[in-house]
């Protein structure tokens, strides 16, 4: 079970060295994207530090979404998921190495890319290390849950906006406990029960969403 | 593999008045057939027939209309990790991904199925299939042909006697290829491995003889329901 979930991270990984770029793409639209926001609201520097937990969160989970779209769509459409789903494990394996992939290649990077975001909405560093903190916690959260968007909308066309359509409402809980941690700390309260609260749901969904994925691809490939 | 099992002939895979449908239309009824240790069965039809959905139902990878494939007289999804180990099937896609060189995607479909292959016998079961010099090439600089004998080339990977369910295995092969593949069908066969396969050409297979499968004759006659 193991070696296949190895085998699997390490062609993803090794996929996504290949090409370089494309794994990057999310990264730039985070940044591009809270970017915006100063232009669009004003440089007000106390606005902008109020509303930089929210934006940042906003545009991690985004680009989560949309950098998810292709997590089966090439595999589905070259054979190479029939094969996965053909191995004498369990799909669950399948799913949850994809997700795990996912999140190293497209979560981790914009973690790193946080402080960036951060930095330009003035955030303090103690609200910048709960803000990393928070998407460590959320992020993998992300990848699970775009998995099984992924995998329930594998093969249909506009398939890309029904997934963010079914993903953005499971993902508000820990929109909300994340953007809300690095509020915490910006208003100089203890941010532990949001934390925990997004750990605990990091926990229920690595337990839960594999299982409905490998569902959602068994019936995707039929 | 010094597995107890890897002795063991091929388990018999058997339709049991197997019914399948696509897009709520049946394309065939009451199915009944085996598979053997030593067979090779040729699976033939019109185009539409429904060969590709049958090699897929035969696979576990879809749910029958009616009646049941059985492994070793179990039905297929009870029959699970056991039976998977014992099934090779290659589609009508190559499972190649573009970026990766052809012995890394040899290696990865190898490890799907759980088995690590040495550099000796992945650079082997790619000479077996004509293709060694292009083993460091990535597949997307590849021909559809040299794609279809990298695809191939999982079958000349060592593995305990198994069923190989092809479809149209020798698309894109030239004669040599076809060749190729036919010692390696004879092999198998002789191995105690059985093979399910579709092609639209004839096949030159003399050893064993392939045993003709009609889809045609089982039209099924549509009656709508009262």
């Amino acid at each position: 079970m193991r070696a296949l979930f190895l085998a699997i991270l390490l062609r993803e990984l090794r996929l996504a060295q290949r090409r370089p770029v494309e794994a990057l793409l999310p990264v730039a639209f985070f940044i591009v994207s809270a970017s915006l926001f100063p232009l669009g609201v004003g440089p007000e520097p106390q606005t902008l530090r109020t509303m930089a937990p929210g934006i940042a969160w906003v545009g991690a989970l985004l680009a989560s979404m949309l950098s998810v779209q292709h997590l089966y769509a090439a595999d589905h459409a070259d054979g190479s998921l029939d094969q996965m789903l053909l191995a004498p494990q369990s799909a669950l394996v399948v799913a949850a190495a994809k997700s795990a992939a996912h999140w190293l290649t497209h979560g981790l990077p914009l973690i790193v890319a946080a402080p960036l975001v951060g930095l330009m909405f003035g955030l303090s560093w103690a609200a910048l290390g709960a803000l990393m903190l928070s998407l460590l916690l959320g992020t993998p959260i992300l990848s699970l849950l775009g998995g099984l968007g992924a995998a329930l909308t594998l093969g249909l066309r506009g398939g890309g906006m029904l997934l963010i359509l079914i993903v953005l409402p499971l993902a508000v809980p820990a929109l909300i406990f994340g953007a809300a941690a690095v509020a915490a700390v910006e208003a100089g309260v203890s941010p532990s029960g949001h934390f925990s609260l997004l750990g605990a749901l990091l926990i229920a969904t690595a337990l839960g969403t594999p299982w409905a994925t490998a569902a959602a691809l068994r019936i995707s490939t039929e | 593999m010094p597995d107890a099992r890897a002795s063991l002939p091929a388990p018999v895979l058997a339709a049991v008045d197997l019914g399948g449908e696509r897009g709520g239309r049946p394309l065939f009824r009451a199915l009944r057939f085996a598979l053997l240790p030593g067979q090779v069965v040729w699976l033939r039809g019109r185009n539409g027939r429904g060969k590709t959905s049958l090699l897929r139902l035969m696979a576990g990878l879809a749910t029958p209309a009616a009646g049941a494939v059985h492994c070793n007289g179990v039905p297929l999804p009870r029959a699970g990790a056991a039976w998977r180990e014992r099934l090779l099937f290659i589609g009508h896609a190559n499972a190649l991904k573009e970026d990766l060189t052809v012995v890394e995607s040899l290696r990865f479909l190898a490890r799907l199925q759980g088995r690590h292959c040495t550099a000796a016998q992945l650079a082997a079961a790619l000479e077996r299939v004509g293709i060694a010099p292009l083993a460091a090439r990535p597949v997307r600089t590849l021909s559809q042909g040299q794609r279809r004998r990298a695809a191939l080339a999982r079958l000349a990977l060592p593995q305990p006697p198994s069923v190989w369910l092809l479809d149209e295995p020798f698309d894109a092969l030239d004669d040599d290829g076809v060749k190729r593949l036919n010692a390696l069908l004879s092999e198998h066969a002789a191995a105690g491995g059985s093979t399910l396969l579709t092609s639209h050409q004839a096949l030159t297979l003399d050893n064993p003889a392939p045993i003709p499968l009609e889809l045609d004759p089982a039209v099924p006659a549509w009656v709508p329901a009262a």
